[in-house]
């Protein structure tokens, strides 16, 4: 279920205050807490609003499902998907999965790491990227693959990566957004 | 039933049956490292593979109900390259460090890789990430050691309701332990300890305090003095290698003597002290409660367990009032061996180094609770496990089998039948009742043998109920009532218990909760490996413990009259509050950072 918030995903929102966010939060569990299976979607949902899942809100999200804190993390620490430190405006997931690493994968991730200067895991100094790998977006006829937020971009060669970076380097909106706004 | 063919010999099994367990009904035995009776098979360790004839892939045994028709071979040539595989691969990236392992001959996966003559490693690969947890006074996590069976996630979670340990990460880089490889002592972890009573391996263990027991033993200037909790004398035995439920009181009498304690005395002895104090609340508080009138805390919880008081700290706060205040009898006995026996023999209390023996790793973490010091110094200096015990006596180089039983000394060390059931599920309450129904009433305990038989076994919830008739005229207030009792043990048991009564569900008076599964007896120090066979056996020892003493009841211990006397004046006096009682305190579930 996608939730509208008030809250923006931008990584600024590390700075809020714990108890505001903490307030925010309590109203959003109350929907999942007592639905089986309710965790992983809280979990989304919470890094959707957050942009990644502060320990104070995996902690309160602990206690509001009566699930210890250790699996809690453990959950969290499984999925690649969520992060529990601040991201950049915009997340770069490069596919390792076996058809992307095979038709070079490696060699775009090299890329991009080049010209984002940061490794995998980390945060440009600008904060608008964010670089992680994934292991297969059910993409593989399009190998290789990477994704920029919710954009899957085929066939990518490091030549390319460039190009690809600089439509999100400037703007608040992905381009699928922009393309809805007009 | 189901028709099944296991290595060419025909069984018939119920429904439902595990191949594992088929197996083991025709003498055949599967390797397993992960598996745990009683739990939801997890299939993790693929050291029970076996070959089903038709099957595409080898079938995890432990995991693999029977079907009708099914012809198993388990130990075919490509079962037996396929679990040897599966060995070698947990080899490879596991600390094999065996001659320095606390683990070293008691370790299932050196075992395993001798019994399938394992020579040589054919995997040179990336090892586990070398993580030593050393945070709490209880436990050591060494994750260089650790297989990734997962037991302990399975007994913290589904059989303690603790959830200290979980799976962080995936893959290869899993590491087992708490949130985000934080420390243990940054979780709410309460050092039952029953993880390092089932991990196969050396990755998580009592943190070991022998080192500290031996240079006061050989400290001239230090006067030691020695407590063996009850359920030891019902497990030690199985260190050197005798069967489960073997007592062997004497011969650890005699072998902690001519280790150099200058005296040895029983926790038994406080547990009697224990059902004095704990008896006299439980009436005052019923007393408080039906004749003045008073909200009183009820009901009443036993506070025995140390792994069970800092359980209901972190998760039922609301509950602290409700918890006995007694002191557990491992914290009574060091209270007055450090005041009431130091100045009677003429030692200072900083003089007297007192162990205590225990089956439990939570009694390390409580005896260095800071409100532990009554006496002006810490009243318990070493809580050791029975594992420790039985490596100090080897290492002492005494023979255990062959020595001649000894006797406790006195003060300190008479205790009647009463004590020793405190060492399982359902024996606090037994004594307890015991003595309080002979104190209202005047009379005995009008059952057989002086047993309460539905608090008996192992259950994880017993309940039972008990008139109380004719009192005497101090009891007039209790003619009549029916006094309601349950037991838990297991903290998820516990917790079931705890949120029936909450929820208006069970009404009851006095509760008895122990940490362990079957009680002290499966305490997480205890020799390994404890299943419901051992308990059940390690039980029986105690029974036979009590029922061949005069002495049944704690209220008749000559020595209990003789300390009241000279000492404590009576239960609830202003000294045993003093020395005796002590308070909880609510705690975070996670260290705020």
């Amino acid at each position: 279920m996608e939730r509208s918030t008030h809250a923006c995903a931008c990584a600024g929102c590390s700075e809020q205050n714990e108890e505001q966010m903490l307030a925010q939060l309590d109203d959003i569990l109350t929907d999942y807490v007592n639905k089986p299976g309710g965790l992983i979607p809280a979990m989304q949902t919470c890094q959707k609003m957050f942009g990644y899942l502060p320990k104070p809100v995996l902690k309160r999200i602990s206690e509001r499902f009566g699930k210890s804190y250790s699996e809690v993390a453990g959950v969290t620490s499984f999925y690649s998907f969520f992060s529990t430190v601040p991201r950049g405006k915009h997340m770069v997931r490069v596919c390792l999965g076996t058809a992307c690493y095979v038709r070079g994968g490696k060699e775009v991730l090299r890329a991009i790491k080049k010209e984002l200067a940061i490794d995998v895991g980390e945060t440009t100094a600008d904060r608008n990227f964010s670089l992680d790998v994934g292991r297969c977006f059910g993409a593989c006829g399009l190998a290789p693959v990477i994704m920029v937020d919710d954009d899957v971009h085929q066939r990518v060669k490091p030549a390319k990566i460039g190009a690809i970076l600089r439509l999100y380097a400037d703007s608040e909106a992905t381009p699928a957004e922009a393309e809805l706004a007009k | 039933m189901v028709h099944v063919t296991i290595n060419n010999e025909a069984i018939t099994v119920p429904a439902g049956t595990t191949i594992l367990e088929a197996a083991k009904q025709v003498g055949v035995k599967i390797p397993t490292l992960c598996h745990l009776e009683g739990q939801t098979p997890i299939g993790a360790c693929r050291v029970c593979l076996v070959e089903v004839e038709g099957a595409r892939t080898l079938s995890a045994s432990c995991a693999t109900p029977v079907a009708e028709g099914m012809v198993i071979q388990t130990h075919s040539r490509r079962a037996r390259a396929a679990r040897k595989m599966a060995v070698e691969l947990l080899l490879s990236e596991h600390d094999g460090e065996c001659q320095t392992c606390n683990r070293n001959q008691d370790c299932e996966l050196q075992t395993l890789a001798n019994e399938m003559s394992i020579q040589f490693v054919r995997y040179p690969g990336a090892r586990a990430r070398p993580i030593l947890d050393q945070s709490t006074p209880g436990l050591v996590r060494d994750n260089s050691k650790c297989i990734k069976c997962r037991r302990c996630v399975t007994v913290c979670n589904s059989i303690q309701a603790v959830g200290a340990l979980f799976p962080q990460g995936r893959g290869f880089d899993t590491v087992i332990g708490p949130a985000f490889t934080l420390d243990l002592d940054e979780v709410a972890c309460v050092q039952c300890g029953q993880c390092a009573a089932v991990c196969p391996v050396g990755a998580i263990s009592e943190r070991d305090h022998t080192a500290g027991v031996w240079a006061a033993l050989d400290d001239p200037q230090k006067y030691v003095v020695v407590q063996t909790a009850p359920a030891i004398r019902a497990a030690l035995g199985e260190c050197f290698d005798n069967e489960p439920g073997t007592l062997v009181t004497g011969k650890m009498v005699t072998a902690l003597r001519r280790m150099g304690f200058n005296r040895v005395f029983d926790t038994n002895f406080a547990a009697d002290l224990t059902i004095m104090e704990e008896g006299t609340e439980l009436l005052t508080r019923l007393k408080r409660a039906l004749v003045g009138k008073e909200e009183v805390a009820l009901p009443m919880f036993t506070s025995c367990s140390p792994g069970w008081i800092k359980f209901a700290e972190y998760y039922h706060p609301d509950f602290l009032e409700n918890l006995s205040t007694c002191k557990s009898p491992q914290q009574m006995f060091g209270a007055v061996a450090k005041t009431y026996y130091a100045s009677k023999i003429g030692v200072r209390p900083e003089d007297m180094v007192v162990v205590s023996i225990m089956p439990c790793t939570a009694k390390k973490f409580e005896c260095q609770r800071p409100e532990m010091n009554d006496s002006g110094v810490f009243d318990v200096d070493f809580a050791l496990t029975t594992r420790e015990l039985g490596k100090m006596i080897q290492e002492a180089g005494i023979d255990f089998n062959s020595l001649p039983d000894g006797k406790m000394d006195s003060i300190l060390g008479m205790s009647s039948g009463a004590a020793d059931i405190f060492a399982n599920t359902g024996g606090v309450m037994e004594a307890a009742l015991r003595t309080a129904y002979e104190i209202v009433t005047g009379r005995e305990l009008p059952l057989e043998n002086l047993h309460v038989k539905p608090l008996a076994g192992l259950e994880g919830i017993k309940l039972a109920a008990l008139r109380i008739e004719d009192t005497l005229p101090a009891w007039e207030f209790l003619d009549g009532v029916e006094l309601k009792v349950a037991v838990a043990h297991g903290l998820g048991n516990a917790n079931r218990l705890i949120h029936a009564i909450k929820d208006g569900r069970q009404e009851v008076h006095f509760v008895e909760i122990m940490t362990c599964p079957g009680g002290c007896i499966g305490g997480g120090g205890q020799p390994r490996f404890t299943n419901d066979e051992v308990r059940q056996k390690r039980i029986q020892a105690i029974y036979a413990e009590d029922e061949g003493k005069q002495l049944r009841k704690s209220h008749e211990n000559v020595e209990i009259q003789k300390v009241y006397e000279e000492f404590f004046g009576q239960p609830l006096s202003e000294r045993s509050h003093h020395l005796l009682h002590t308070h909880y305190k609510q705690r975070e579930l996670t260290k705020k950072k």
